[in-house]
């Protein structure tokens, strides 16, 4: 047989059929939220019924409170309802439901992984578009729209054309500071925020090898912010020893069976790729978004870039109206942006080792400005204050919430007011992103927490190094 | 969903890139029913200032342009999130075909559900089209969906590109529920096979 990428792979092992240039798709997992209400309203409305119960897990999180596990906090009835929804549909379907105050309840691409339910090899789909995530653990992962989370819970299947494939071989040791958030923001400054269209990305190199998993959970979240279809990072031993012994994870005869099949999915050595792109990583320093787009994405140290120098008109006018949006100067030093309020959360950067990275920043000082903690997960959070970590960002003058996506897109209340600057650990820095007329500034958490101790955009590298 | 056969209406230019998600459907927006509409919150924060005060410079807020069908847009429109309200939103305000360099992926895969037309098109092309737009604003395109045919504003005719699948489903208001299940047997039969090969994968009832 000729050599086969991961993505070759994975797709012949899901493809029922091909027809009009289509595949019709065996899903292997489907997740779900507190989104997926109108998926089920189509069900309803067409007599059909929830085809595999057992493929499908949900848990709410878009608009869950994160200053208790009561809805009653949730002021808007909208998002109440999508939380409610669920738990009925659950109790209708009978599919695996982790709800509010479940201590298994999270963000779902921070759950999956963190239960066993993500597994390499397997064709993932979730009504979100960071489903990318999951393919950190070598899952086909990615998100889908409303009408498509319909036809899978009816189906199980989905229609897609056969993507092109990218490999981003990232080589070298990253210097003190940079994380992997710093990573995949200098991976989406170069290729630009459609740089991976109609691709999925395959992670490789060094760098990303000798990464944890979770941190290539970080750099797979923001695929999707390079405009790719999925990433996604080959499954090895750290893969394996993450997943061993996980909830959901296969036991015994089972977890061999696994096993060998895992090790069989890695791209030949020979496979062709459709675009190879190439990064150094000891060159990279520690990244801050300055615009609307994670595309514009700098190191700590430079300055905002001018429109004169761009490309073309169009370009020059979005870059005006960026810097006009974000109140901020051409030629300004990225430093000196005195910044309003500090969160870390989100599904790209709330496991258990953000807040570890954030708390040893936290703890060599007390934060200037308003600054928020959402776990990734009921889970992260048990975890984190079984180590004290809570402890630490509180006498830090941080606040400590509940798990939910919260402040990444504010849909539970948690939002930044107009005109407010908010460094953030999360994804999208697009206008209005965090609330109407907010200005964010996407970064690593321990950026943030240094953003909060300053007060202003602080290069980590004047902080000591090491762990809380 | 409504077939796409041809249409023929006023064409908007929308001069940037990068038009993602939030901006064409804003998060607080997104949990109404369906059937409730979404044509008021299209481009919302774009074309209000506050509610009910729109902003006289949105192209969607100039007189000629409000009754657009067709937007020719830039780079990478429909960029970031999932959510397939901002395909509604662009339908339920009557606009049924955006063309652009390049689509944010999901919402390429989302606006054939909702009987919206993507098309691609080089920058220079898109450029040129948008100075026509607002030069005489407007102006009408046509979009012969079953030729493949673009009426650029100069009444000069250009070919285009469509991946088969799309264009039955748009020609024929297919939906995709309606097609897959005519492949019960074979979905049966792969099912089964993938079962037998990955033997773990299922009955993962909840520990605990
Ligand atoms: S944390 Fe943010 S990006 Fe992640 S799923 Fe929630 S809203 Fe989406």
């Amino acid at each position: 047989m000729a050599p086969r990428t991961l993505l070759q792979k994975i797709w012949d092992d899901h493809q029922i059929l091909e027809e009009d240039g289509q595949s019709l798709l065996m899903v292997g997992c489907h997740l779900g939220h507190d989104g997926s209400y109108y998926g089920f309203s189509v069900l309803e409305e067409r007599g059909l019924k929830l085809r595999r119960p057992d493929q499908f897990f949900a848990t709410p999180d878009h608009g869950v409170p994160t200053r208790s596990r009561s809805l009653d906090d949730v002021t808007d009835a909208a998002q109440r309802r999508g939380v409610e929804t669920l738990e009925r549909n659950h109790a209708r379907h009978g599919f695996t439901h982790f709800g509010l105050g479940d201590v298994r309840q999270g963000i779902v691409h921070v759950v999956g992984p963190e239960q066993g339910i993500t597994q390499p090899g397997l064709l993932l789909v979730c009504g979100d578009s960071h489903t990318s995530t999951h393919g950190a653990l070598g899952a086909l992962a990615f998100g889908i729209g409303a009408s498509d989370v319909a036809h899978v819970l009816a189906t199980q299947t989905v229609w897609r054309k056969r993507p092109k494939a990218m490999r981003i071989t990232v080589d070298g040791t990253r210097p003190a500071g940079v994380t992997a958030k710093d990573v995949i923001l200098a991976i989406i400054a170069r290729i630009g925020a459609n740089g991976a269209a109609q691709h999925v990305i395959e992670y490789a190199g060094s760098t990303i090898r000798a990464m944890s998993v979770e941190e290539r959970l970080t750099v797979c979240n923001m695929s999707i912010e390079a405009g790719g279809r999925a990433g996604m990072v080959a499954p090895d031993d750290t893969t394996i020893e993450y997943l061993r012994g996980r909830p959901f994870a296969p036991q015994g005869a089972d977890w061999d069976a696994a096993v060998a099949h895992w090790r069989n999915l890695p791209s030949d050595p020979d496979a062709v790729f459709d675009t190879e792109v190439e990064l150094d990583a000891t060159a990279m320093e520690p990244m801050v978004t300055w615009g609307n787009s994670p595309e514009n994405a700098v190191p700590v140290s430079a300055r905002i870039p001018s429109p004169q120098d761009a490309a073309s008109t169009v370009q020059r006018d979005t870059m005006r109206e960026a810097l006009d949006y974000m109140g901020l100067a051409a030629g300004q030093a990225v430093r000196d942006i005195a910044i309003d309020q500090v969160f870390i959360g989100s599904c790209t950067n709330a496991r258990l080792s953000d807040l570890r990275e954030a708390a040893a920043i936290a703890r060599q000082g007390r934060a200037m400005v308003p600054a928020m903690v959402s776990p990734g997960s009921s889970m992260v959070k048990q975890q984190a204050e079984a180590e004290g970590l809570d402890r630490i960002f509180r006498e830090a003058g941080f606040e400590w919430r509940e798990s939910g996506c919260s402040m990444c897109v504010g849909m539970n209340g948690d939002l930044v007011a107009a005109g407010k600057r908010c460094a953030s650990t999360s994804n999208r820095n697009f206008r209005g992103r965090q609330g109407k007329d907010s200005r964010t500034h996407l970064m690593s958490p321990a950026m943030a927490a240094a953003a909060a101790l300053r007060g202003r955009i602080t290069d980590v590298r004047e902080f000591a190094q090491g762990a809380a | 969903m409504e077939p796409f056969t041809l249409l023929t209406g006023i064409a908007a230019p929308l001069d940037r890139p990068n038009v993602d998600t939030d901006q064409i459907a804003p998060a607080r927006f997104l949990r109404r029913p369906r059937k409730e509409g979404y044509r008021d919150i299209l481009f919302h924060d774009l074309r209000f200032s506050a509610p009910g005060e729109e902003y006289p410079d949105f192209v969607l807020n100039q007189p000629a342009f409000r009754q657009a069908s067709i937007l020719v847009a830039d780079r990478n429109f429909g960029g970031g999130s999932s959510r397939e309200q901002a395909v509604w939103s662009l339908v339920d305000y009557g606009i049924r075909c955006v063309i652009a360099e390049s689509f944010g992926d999901i919402f390429w895969e989302n606006s054939v559900k909702g009987g919206l037309l993507l098309i691609r098109q080089d920058e220079a092309t898109l450029a040129g089209w948008r100075d026509q737009l607002r030069a005489a604003p407007g102006s009408t395109m046509s979009i012969d969906l079953d030729a493949q045919t673009i009426s650029q504003p100069d009444g000069t005719s250009v070919a285009f590109e469509v991946e088969i699948a799309r264009k039955r489903r748009l020609l024929l208001g297919l939906d995709d529920i309606g097609i897959t299940l005519r492949h019960q047997d074979a979905i049966l039969t792969a099912e089964t096979a993938y079962r037998a090969r990955h033997p773990w994968l299922f009955d993962r009832a909840a520990p605990g």
